[in-house]
């Protein structure tokens, strides 16, 4: 594919990498910047990345206990639902374990032919029980601070890296700043550096985005969470499943995703192949 | 060019519909016979590949109102269950929000290519005044498009974007309470938004249909920026340009396909995954991508009026553009001091997106001040200068003679 520019070869080549730097330039997500001492946020390695990245469905099935017993208690996750357990592309619970999980909870249901509310066992179409009747009553609780509802955490954090970095973005398909920030987040707990202080409650995070102190207690430490498949029951390992977990409530769909736009692509490359090979065949007695 | 017509019905079928109503003759003059430059590049097919987006965002938009509710308390959370429960929802929405910067990467690619080749040049002036209202509707759109999912940045760029009217002078703040329906962004102005998104799309597609039809009757530019003089000159659309524009097509959509299927968010913001909240405002608003370089120079001057003036401003020079421009001669190609002002347009348009994406602070503010002073000089002062003090190098002779030069080149 010849895309001429300008007269001279040079010209084209200098014209082509503006134009690819202005694309790249202008298709700058709008991120906040901040002051160079920004959160520590480092990029981990994650089975679902990549074209052809998939959840790791023990991992997820960790994760969610790790949710479960821990994240549960104090956050919402309103947008998932116990059927979604056994869905294709999540953490492979069979429907019969997702009908198990879901009877655990006891749901406000009615009013019924009387008139009366009842409580029932949850049904898979129940979504996961939030800890608060409201958003008033979670913040009494914490000071203020409303703990944020955990479906889409995945997808609505983000770490500003600095700089161009977001440049390469397209070319690596790094898109994961939702989980690597939710992992370091939950590990980010560190001693404050001489000169600062936390209020009250508040708590030192080298990780957190919205100041350097964060409301949220240290929430994991070393075997709290019971594994049964074996794995270390270590903070990072908590940190890490729950983290993918959560990637997995933010985009349930991403396997999906990523198997159809392979084939997707596939398909377009071929197609655009044989375009070319035609056009170039129709061209080519008709100077141009 | 356009000419007289050599549709000839083949048969008695064809023959009575067109003595009814000509219209597989139009079709056949304006997508198969119609003659088209043979020295057109791929910047040519962006039209092509414009018109392709246009029906994709018409097509996913269509599907995903089926399952959206435009109602405050229930838009964010309708999006997420297209997302969840829809079947193949996640497509089609990912698709409706890619595929709007898709279209505005290759509209902007579009505009330059035209400013490159000089296209707005006579007598193609209405040809491209028709473009950028075509652009105008399509940011309106996309404007108000954003604000549907009901995200933290589609509540506070709504509130942004309709608090600049408060800036005109005396029926500014009423202006303000009549867009919102109300005394801030609220339900009224997500529905009336809603309204009005379903709307332009249709009257995008009548504007192009005028675009295409002003096409028809001046002809395409070409790279080499001198009109069609023989026959000679052109080579019939089908199966020339229909051949290669699909070519084009399908290359765009592996880009589109790339950025839909395996980093579908990194055009948006987080921020819109967190469900709108008047009480609590992001630390940074910014608005999509694709209106930074606008929002650069609207933050730059210190005075709401003034930016707000500069700001559409910037817009409106590109309408008396083909006046502004003094040189005879159309493409970059034989104009070569124009042609280094062009790619200085170009980076300080991108450095402008740069800089409306950070804060308005510091050094930021600055180089904005700096960029949207040269964005103005460019258009006000150097393109009228240049053509009259620039010597332009020799044009061809006709489209043909270039071809055959460069041909004898290789």
């Amino acid at each position: 594919m010849t895309m001429i520019l300008s007269g001279s070869k040079l010209g084209r080549a200098v014209g082509a990498a503006l134009l690819a730097m202005g694309l790249g330039f202008a298709a700058a997500p709008a991120m906040a910047s901040e002051a160079a001492h920004g959160p520590k946020v480092e990029m981990q390695s994650w089975s679902f990345a990549g074209p052809f990245g998939r959840f790791d469905k023990g991992q997820l099935q960790r994760g969610y206990k790790v949710y479960k017993e821990v994240c549960a208690s104090c956050h919402s996750m309103k947008l998932v639902a116990y059927r979604n357990l056994a869905d294709q592309g999540g953490p492979g619970f069979t429907l019969d374990q997702a009908k198990a999980l879901a009877a655990e909870i006891k749901v406000k249901d009615g009013p019924n032919d009387a008139g009366e509310m009842f409580e029932r066992a949850g049904r898979t179409s129940d979504r996961f029980p939030s800890p608060f009747a409201n958003d008033e009553a979670a913040r009494a609780g914490f000071g203020g601070a409303l703990p944020p509802d955990l479906s889409l955490i995945g997808k609505n954090r983000a770490a500003h890296r600095g700089g161009l970095s977001f440049m390469a973005d397209p070319f690596t398909l790094y898109a994961e700043a939702g989980p690597d920030y939710v992992y370091n987040l939950l590990t980010g707990y560190v001693d404050a550096p001489h000169g600062v202080t936390c209020d009250g409650a508040l708590q030192y995070n080298q990780s957190f985005i919205s100041g350097s102190c964060i409301a949220m207690p240290n929430p994991l430490s070393e075997g709290m969470v019971t594994y049964d498949d074996g794995t270390k029951a270590t903070v990072e390992q908590y940190a890490r499943d729950v983290a993918a977990f959560l990637m997995w409530t933010a985009e349930p769909k991403l396997e999906a995703r990523k198997s159809t736009g392979l084939k997707v692509i596939l398909f377009l490359i071929v197609l655009s192949g044989l375009l070319y090979l035609t056009k170039r065949k129709i061209w080519a007695n008709v100077a141009h | 060019m356009s000419g007289h017509s050599t549709y000839t019905p083949s048969n008695g079928f064809t023959r009575w519909i067109d003595e009814r109503l000509p219209i597989i003759r139009l079709s056949y003059d304006s997508f198969v016979a119609y003659p088209t430059p043979r020295n057109l590049n791929y910047w040519w097919t962006f039209g092509g590949i414009l018109s392709m987006m246009l029906v994709v965002q018409l097509i996913t938009g269509i599907v995903l109102v089926m399952h959206y509710t435009p109602n405050t308390a229930m838009a964010f959370a309708s999006v997420e269950h297209i997302m969840r429960d829809v079947n193949w929802g996640w497509l089609m929405r990912y698709m409706h929000a890619n595929g709007a910067s898709m279209f505005f990467i290759a509209v902007y690619i579009h505009i330059l290519r035209g400013m490159y080749y000089g296209s707005y040049k006579a007598p193609r002036e209405i040809l491209w005044i028709l473009g950028v209202v075509i652009f105008l509707l399509m940011m309106a759109t996309a404007f108000m498009g954003y604000v549907l999912p009901w995200g933290q940045m589609s509540f506070w760029g709504a509130t942004v974007i309709t608090n600049l009217f408060s800036a005109i002078p005396v029926i500014g703040d009423p202006i303000v309470i009549w867009l919102w329906g109300g005394f801030s962004v609220d339900n009224p102005t997500l529905n009336r938004f809603f309204s009005l998104h379903y709307l332009l799309p249709f009257v995008i597609a009548a504007v192009v249909a005028l675009h295409v039809w002003a096409l028809h009757v001046v002809g395409q530019n070409n790279p080499a920026g001198v009109e069609v003089k023989s026959e000679q000159d052109t080579v019939a659309f089908t199966p020339y340009a229909t051949l290669k524009d699909s070519f084009g097509m399908a290359v765009f959509l592996v880009f589109f396909c790339w950025f839909l299927f395996y980093t579908p968010n990194y055009m948006g913001h987080p921020d819109n995954y967190i469900e709108a909240n008047p009480m609590v405002t992001p630390a940074h608003i910014v608005p999509e991508w694709y209106f930074l370089p606008f929002y650069a120079i609207l933050r730059s001057v210190p005075d709401k009026l003034g930016g707000v003036i500069a700001m559409f401003g910037a817009i409106a020079v590109l309408f008396v553009l083909p006046w502004l421009d003094t040189s005879k001669v159309k493409s970059a190609r034989y104009r070569p001091l124009f042609k280094q002002f062009f790619w200085i347009l170009v980076i300080v348009g991108c450095g402008l997106g740069y800089l409306g994406s950070q804060p308005a602070e510091g050094g930021y503010v600055i180089a904005s001040r700096i960029l949207t002073a040269w964005y103005f000089f460019h258009f006000l002062v150097i393109l009228p200068v240049l053509g009259l003090v620039e010597k332009p190098k020799p044009v061809p002779e006709s489209i043909m003679a270039d071809v055959l030069a460069k041909n004898a080149a290789h």
